[in-house]
């Protein structure tokens, strides 16, 4: 145990929390800017909806590791090249969730906010967006979740990471080293999980809360 | 004064005589294709075959007790998703710091077996919940015990949720044993590590191209499975 702990306080130890919580956070953020105005333009059309689920089913079957490998030859060793191939995983999930989501709003709905006299960008912004809020977030955290887990993998193209004290305790054999970068790598994506399921749930409306609530 | 011309020359020579780096080298793919190639794909079935099993023999049963004593399955899915949470590599760092555990395939197993709970018990008691009272009371009716209602009634009308489950964990375990490479279990996944390792773009990519086409393969076999299983609705479609 204090082994492990002797691991968390060396100098490099906070270097490489840095460079795999910015990995991941650039990378969701980037994905979030493309995955939800993608959505957004093909929530009227039934092909660019079919399209994008399609295109993230496929896009699930990649292995993680193998998107990261692909791009290496390309791109070549590095930080850039993991976070390039981190974007590219966290835009299925959350370009499935948000134009299945969007889709998902009751016809009923959007006529009576029209017969309201509701804007077309009125509707979206305080209808269809608000109904769709939470299955939008939960698709952000499903990526959020698989970035962060992804990052770990970084380290086999050079991007950096927790990653590397996983390799580093394999490679020298040291038990300390190894555990101490798997449990630090474990604990960040619980967090995640958690902290981005608590956001899930405070972006649900209130009223969608209350319906849930009576559907149960 | 140097001469435009020679100099172009110069450069295109220069540039001819740097070896372009081709992504694909059919000829190795050629040569390695029954020693190198076969085995990492029969290795990799292996792996998430068995995982699979495993997971099943232990989840469906599971399913059926949450889905009866309602009050074990939060815990259950709390614990299974802090499991299924854990990244792959840490997971495997952290089982083969066990000791008894050595690196191979069966710390990779332990891992994917514990990846595929959460879904796997989810679906089978959420395929177990949508069957209608109705037709379990009309069971009963007709005489059957328990036993025959579970077996006769509830899994077959659960079947299309389970087997979304085990779609669903199928396809996560493939690409999740290509990691497995990392601790020696073999598989699709030794290929895009040496291909890394040695700089050799065509190892990574029919390693990564094998895993994916797996993958697909997988679920859409799963897929046809259950319409398979199924003839009632087939009958219906017709």
């Amino acid at each position: 145990m204090g082994a492990i702990l002797d691991v968390l306080k060396r100098p490099d130890f906070f270097e490489l929390l840095r460079q795999h919580v910015l990995l991941s956070a650039v990378a969701l953020v980037i994905g979030i800017a493309i995955a939800l105005p993608v959505a957004l333009a093909i929530r009227n059309t039934t092909l660019g909806a079919a399209l994008a689920v399609n295109i993230g089913n496929i896009g699930r079957a990649v292995p993680s590791l193998a998107i990261l490998a692909l791009c290496q030859p390309f791109l070549g060793f590095g930080f850039d090249t993991a976070l390039v191939a981190l974007t590219a995983l966290a835009i299925p999930p959350i370009l499935i969730n948000a134009s299945t989501g969007l889709r998902e709003v009751s016809r009923d709905v959007i006529d009576a906010a029209r017969g309201m006299g509701l804007s077309g960008g009125q509707i979206l912004t305080r209808i269809q967006l608000p109904i769709a809020a939470p299955v939008i977030f939960a698709g952000i955290r499903t990526s959020a979740v698989q970035v962060v887990a992804s990052a770990t993998l970084a380290t086999f193209i050079g991007g950096g990471g927790l990653g590397n004290l996983i390799v580093e305790g394999t490679q020298r054999n040291d038990t300390a080293i190894l555990l101490a970068g798997s449990l630090s790598v474990a604990v960040l994506a619980i967090l995640t999980e958690v902290g981005f399921g608590a956001l899930e749930k405070g972006m649900t409306p209130k009223g969608l809360k209350i319906a849930q609530k009576r559907g149960r | 004064m140097v001469d435009p011309g020679a100099f172009g020359l110069a450069l295109l020579q220069d540039l001819s005589s740097i070896e372009e780096p081709r992504l694909i080298e059919w000829d190795w793919i050629r040569e390695n294709f029954w020693e190198d190639i076969v085995p990492a794909i029969q290795g990799h079935i292996f792996l998430s075959f068995v995982s699979v099993a495993i997971a099943l023999a232990i989840s469906l049963p599971t399913g059926v007790l949450v889905s009866r004593y309602r009050k074990a399955y939060p815990p259950v899915t709390f614990v299974t998703g802090i499991l299924y949470s854990i990244p792959s590599l840490a997971l495997f760092g952290i089982l083969i710091s066990i000791p008894g555990i050595t690196i191979g395939p069966t710390p990779v197993i332990i891992a994917l077996v514990a990846y595929s709970l959460l879904v796997l018990i989810r679906n089978t008691v959420a395929g177990l919940d949508a069957v209608p009272a109705e037709t379990i009371d009309a069971a009963r009716g007709m005489g059957l015990t328990n036993r025959q209602i579970l077996f006769k009634v509830e899994f077959p009308l659960a079947l299309p949720v389970i087997v979304a489950g085990i779609r669903i964990a199928t396809v996560t375990i493939i690409g999740i044993a290509t990691i497995g490479a990392y601790i020696a279990a073999g598989g699709l996944g030794k290929m895009i590590f040496d291909g890394i390792n040695r700089s050799f773009p065509t190892m990574i990519i029919t390693g990564a191209v094998l895993a994916t086409a797996l993958a697909i393969f997988a679920d859409l076999s799963l897929l046809a499975l259950e319409r398979h299983l199924r003839p009632w609705a087939r009958r219906r479609r017709a």
